[in-house]
């Protein structure tokens, strides 16, 4: 069989297209190379939703920790002890049985069982408050002297936030929030090896990695060329974040621009 | 009963890793420090390759890779006059002398086995990141405390042992520290290596049946401990946290650091 059939066939094999069964033996590094890689699809799709919508609630989380009224100040630091004290594994599990339970009492929870949306909301709470901390971090560190030039030119309330504060939190947080993104699409690795189960054998990469060495007894083979689609990853956020970067400074002098620095912090 | 010893067990990795990933991390610093050109290179490879990757592919992989290690090790020592090959297509068969543990150990063998790979395991991960920041830390400690040293006539040796390493701990210590909550954080995982820890329990002993027993008395209750395991990492976090403030106001007592003249100035 050729590479390209190979390809053809379990190119989207993760989402449920193509060959159902997977190859079961005399494994072919084209084989592991497709199907690994058919698996990233799915910690992309984790990674982004979570990315694109933890950062809104990162956002308004900042915000509350940041608030002199204690009604809002409370919860928000609360939502940031409570998902950044505890292993995001465990997360996965007691949000999966949460669901499953709600489920027999509600038709409605059915769909929140599976991976696809169970686990995107766990990742979406648990990067908003990462990123919420960072961004609260950044908060406090906006100069004194930026916003009383805004009360100065007459801003206050929206219009203040949105032209002076959050822009400037942005750009002090977005290194460290670029690590944490980083953080997030590596973390998205746990999502089948906590409860949620992967119907039909549509896993993410490190499923289809782990299945490989499983089989083959040799872990030399998929877990480097996991390794070799992650860096990949890296190297692509990296990039888009760094043009944002670049957006956002686009006003400093060249030599008071923030340079990035990269560093992959460790599980979370 | 073993809900409440796998805690134990927990604990017991914690106490264990802690203390071998400080010493790996001080081992790979102090290699990637060497003026010798190939050590250096050997810790900077070190420290970068475990960075890079998602550790939990890491767990994944050094397990079966440590173990194939020490039975090819043992391999070659006891039978050397093995006519097949190891790798056999894709099975991995070394001699019934060579296993480990060997076949007709008993049960406890087996698991602290799995134990110590999973520490070894941690060890190295958690290694990595511990070298970074000590390489880190090393660099911080002024440069002109070194200079001085030297102008006293210390030798290189000397003056590593005496005056670098008694005071990268202050600077090194928030990036310990938070390395401390990540392998708080990581021990779940301990569950995805094969020893029956407090997630396997936790699963175990809430489901309507298990492995090995045909049927509880009670409904599922896995949310249930779920919810206490959750409630167990965040106060560890929380301890954690108490401490790690503690250690740092001890530490900065008397360094010439914005913090020690800080406590110098209340004392004052």
């Amino acid at each position: 069989m050729s590479c390209w059939q190979t390809i053809s066939d379990y190119a989207f094999r993760s989402l449920g297209f193509g060959e159902r069964l997977l190859p079961r033996g005399d494994f072919t590094l084209c084989q592991q190379f497709t199907l690994i890689g058919s698996g990233m699809i799915w910690n992309v799709y984790f990674g982004l939703i979570a990315l694109l919508t933890g950062f809104f609630l990162a956002t308004a989380v900042a915000m509350g920790k940041a608030s002199s009224n204690r009604l809002i100040r409370k919860p928000s630091e609360w939502f940031i002890f409570l998902f950044r004290g505890s292993p995001l594994f465990i997360q996965f599990f007691f949000a999966y049985f949460f669901f499953l339970s709600l489920k027999s009492q509600y038709a409605v929870f059915d769909p929140f069982t599976s991976a696809a949306i169970g686990a995107a909301i766990v990742l979406f709470l648990n990067t908003a408050a990462y990123s919420g901390e960072i961004f609260y971090g950044a908060l406090q560190s906006i100069p004194k002297g930026d916003t009383e030039a805004a009360d100065a030119y007459g801003f206050s309330g929206w219009a203040k936030f949105r032209k002076i504060t959050w822009p400037t939190m942005l750009r002090l947080a977005w290194p460290a929030y670029t690590n944490e993104a980083i953080f997030l699409f590596h973390s998205t690795t746990l999502v089948f090896f906590s409860g949620f189960p992967a119907w039909q054998q549509r896993g993410d990469a490190l499923y289809y990695a782990s299945y490989f060495a499983d089989k083959t007894f040799n872990p030399f083979v998929p877990y480097p060329i996991l390794a070799g689609y992650f860096i990949l990853m890296t190297l692509v956020i990296i990039t888009v974040m760094g043009a944002i970067n670049r957006r956002l400074n686009r006003h400093l002098p060249q030599d008071r621009r923030p340079r990035m620095r990269f560093r992959t912090p460790a599980m979370r | 009963m073993n809900f409440y010893v796998s805690f134990g067990t927990v604990l017991l990795l914690l106490a264990i890793t802690a203390p071998t990933a400080l010493a790996f991390g001080f081992g790979g610093a102090m290699a990637a420090r060497s003026r010798f050109l190939p050590l250096s290179w050997l810790g900077k490879a070190y420290i970068a390759i475990v960075r890079g990757v998602p550790d939990i592919a890491f767990f994944l992989f050094f397990v079966i890779a440590l173990d194939q290690a020490f039975e090819y090790i043992r391999h070659q020592v006891k039978c050397p006059d093995w006519p097949d090959a190891i790798r056999q297509g894709n099975d991995f068969v070394v001699c019934s002398e060579a296993k480990l543990p060997l076949g007709n150990a008993a049960q406890w063998v087996h698991e602290t086995y799995g134990f110590v790979l999973a520490v070894l395991t941690f060890s190295i991960v958690f290694g990595a990141f511990a070298a970074n920041v000590l390489y880190g830390g090393m660099r911080a400690v002024p440069q002109g405390q070194l200079e001085t040293a030297e102008a006293y006539g210390m030798s290189r040796r000397q003056t590593f042992w005496r005056i670098l390493v008694p005071q990268m701990w202050v600077y090194a210590l928030p990036g310990l520290g938070n390395l401390w909550m990540v392998l708080t954080k990581a021990t779940p995982l301990l569950f995805l290596l094969g020893v029956e820890d407090i997630v396997y329990w936790a699963r175990e002993l809430g489901g309507i049946k298990g492995e090995r027993f045909t049927a509880y008395p009670h409904g599922d209750w896995r949310m249930w401990y779920f919810l206490v395991l959750l409630v167990f990492y965040l106060g560890l976090t929380r301890v954690s946290e108490i401490v790690l403030d503690g250690l740092m106001r001890k530490l900065t007592h008397g360094q010439a650091t914005s913090g020690g003249e800080a406590q110098r100035k209340v004392a004052a």
